[in-house]
């Protein structure tokens, strides 16, 4: 095993807990945001969409990096957006909290 | 030592891992949700940014013309999409990242092999993984979405002998996988596996009823966290390791946290078939007690005017009807005669949980209104009126007293208790369960069919002039 894979799999074993902590107290009102948040977050993939697109010389690999980059692009953008649609209905109703209007 | 080029990169990505923790930390709490989000998007702004400072990349058009188009149909759609139609938009755009992760795994075996560049176990595993992973979450997601979108049947779809041919399609993608990472297979087993995984995870999701979606998209979700973490390995980018295993662990507590409110393991939602069992109960029920009590726009006016407090129970029907906002003038109509109005929001009310706070919201109902399962279950005995619009097995009592029953065990809102129960339903069907509901038939519950919204509109003009 390289160095670099151990490194990985560290690295991999730390984020799991720390995905784990971070998220443990979360109440149900949140679960549809936060599930659309953390889809944006794995949107993250595009990043090797990049890489490979970027690289290709051959058209086999131009076009599998080029709908790769299409479809992450996709996740990254769409993702963050719509949750922000989402999370700005939750701000929304402080304001218009008048119970005898 | 790395150079400048190396080192900024690495400094943006640490950078960026701190963003998303930090934005997932205030994703988990209403007040700083928004904050969170457009945290986690900087943090991505800058992971990307960097990711072009990168030498390997030798030309920027793939990349700029991929993300300009891929950035287009994302954000139309997250603009346009409906608030009901919520958690398949997530699958849509969940399957997306899937295919990225898969094609990206694909892309980089096909050029490390054409070079010759010899390919170790950790990275060949990686990329079987990642492919087979990504490919997975690909298809189910786009199932899943077909099937919320009602392109597909709700219902779970299932044939003979479902279970050995999903076997063996799962035994021959850990086959042509074994063989891929032990350098016995061409190019060619690698696209094989990457279709079969394919075929996989449609199949994986076809059994499972629409109801069981929202668990299912989760489950995918944190799949494709996964795949994206492996192919971190395979491009030797820590970025993507960190960035997808948040997302894999947190979306895996998540799916936990899901499932725990249906009272249903993950194994029972992946495995069990929902709607197809517990049909020969409910029927034997339905014969027993067959009378259904309806009751006029007018009657519900009145009843509601004099009631001292109300609790209404939204359901995914009134998401369908888009009755949110209709609800809320008619709740006000009654504050402002002295009638007590709360909303009693199940944790799986609507199609995911959490996406009936999400409508309510939008039609700017306070939230101090919304009461969460716990709080409202002791209040019903003391409720004049009950008013269902268009929920139907989370108020199915047969979840408490009817150990027979497919739902057996799900918590409720015990909506029973209360003094009088109005249902507002289009008609006698089914809810995801696909099994009846003795609420229906209580003494105490009178049925208003109709569309949701129109009868609100009704109730609501009614109440003028009561």
């Amino acid at each position: 095993m390289s160095n670099e894979l151990v490194l990985g799999i560290y690295v991999f074993i730390m984020a799991i807990f720390v995905g784990y902590e971070v998220i443990s107290r979360v109440p149900s009102v949140l679960h549809t945001p936060l599930m659309s948040g953390t889809n944006a977050i794995h949107g993250i993939v595009v990043l090797g969409a990049f890489l490979v697109a970027g690289a290709a010389d051959t058209t086999l690999l131009r076009v599998l990096g080029f709908i790769a980059v299409v479809f992450g692009a996709a996740n990254v953008f769409g993702g963050f957006v719509v949750t922000d649609r989402m999370l700005e209905m939750f701000k929304k109703k402080a304001p218009t909290e008048n119970k005898n209007a | 030592m790395l150079d400048f080029h190396e080192s900024a990169i690495a400094v943006a990505y640490i950078v960026a891992a701190v963003l998303f923790i930090f934005g997932l930390k205030q994703l988990s709490s209403p007040a700083t949700a928004r904050a969170g989000n457009r945290l986690a998007a900087l943090g991505m702004f800058v992971a990307l940014g960097a990711t072009l400072l990168d030498r390997q990349i030798i030309s920027f058009w793939l990349i700029a013309g991929g993300t300009l188009l891929g950035a287009a149909i994302g954000i139309y759609f997250a603009r346009t999409v409906q608030m009901t139609a919520m958690p398949q938009m997530v699958a849509l755009f969940n399957g997306m990242g899937g295919g990225t992760a898969a094609l990206v795994s694909v892309a980089e075996y096909l050029r490390l092999s054409r070079d010759g560049i010899l390919i170790g176990m950790g990275e060949s595993t990686s990329i079987v993984l990642g492919t087979a992973i990504g490919a997975i979450s690909f298809t189910g997601s786009l199932i899943a979405f077909g099937k919320l979108q009602e392109i597909l049947s709700g219902k779970p779809l299932q044939f003979p002998l479902q279970r050995l041919l999903n076997a063996l399609i799962l035994l021959s993608v850990l086959v042509l996988g074994g063989l891929i990472v032990s350098g016995r297979a061409s190019t060619n087993a690698l696209w094989l596996l990457f279709a079969t995984a394919l075929v996989l995870g449609a199949m994986f999701v076809l059994p499972i009823g629409g109801g069981d979606m929202p668990v299912v998209i989760s489950i995918l979700n944190s799949l494709t966290g996964l795949a994206a973490a492996l192919t971190g390995f395979v491009l030797h980018n820590q970025m993507l390791v960190v960035a997808g295993v948040l997302v894999g662990a947190s979306g895996t507590l998540l799916t936990l946290l899901m499932s725990r409110a249906m009272n249903r393991s993950v194994g029972n939602v992946l495995f069990g078939a929902f709607g197809a069992a517990g049909g020969g109960a409910a029927s034997t029920a339905s014969t027993e007690q067959h009378t259904i009590r309806q009751t006029t726009v007018e009657d519900t006016a009145i009843a509601l005017a004099y009631a001292r407090s109300v609790v209404i129970v939204p359901g995914y029907g009134l998401a369908v009807a888009e009755a949110q906002h209709t609800v809320r003038e008619l709740a006000t109509d009654l504050e402002k005669r002295g009638v007590d109005v709360k909303y009693a929001i199940h944790p799986v009310a609507g199609r995911m949980p959490g996406h009936m706070n999400v409508l309510l919201a939008e039609a700017n109902v306070p939230y101090d209104q919304l009461l969460e399962m716990e709080q409202v279950n002791g209040e019903f005995p003391q409720t004049d009126v009950v008013l269902v619009v268009g929920a139907n097995d989370v108020v199915n009592p047969a979840a408490r007293d009817d150990p027979t029953s497919s739902i057996y065990g799900m918590p409720i809102l015990d909506v029973d208790r209360a003094r009088n129960i109005i249902v507002l339903k289009r008609s006698m069907g089914h809810g995801f369960a696909g099994i009846d509901n003795a609420l229906f038939y209580h003494e105490k519950t009178r049925m208003l069919f109709g569309d949701a919204r129109q009868s609100l509109t009704q109730v609501g003009q009614a109440l003028k002039n009561a």
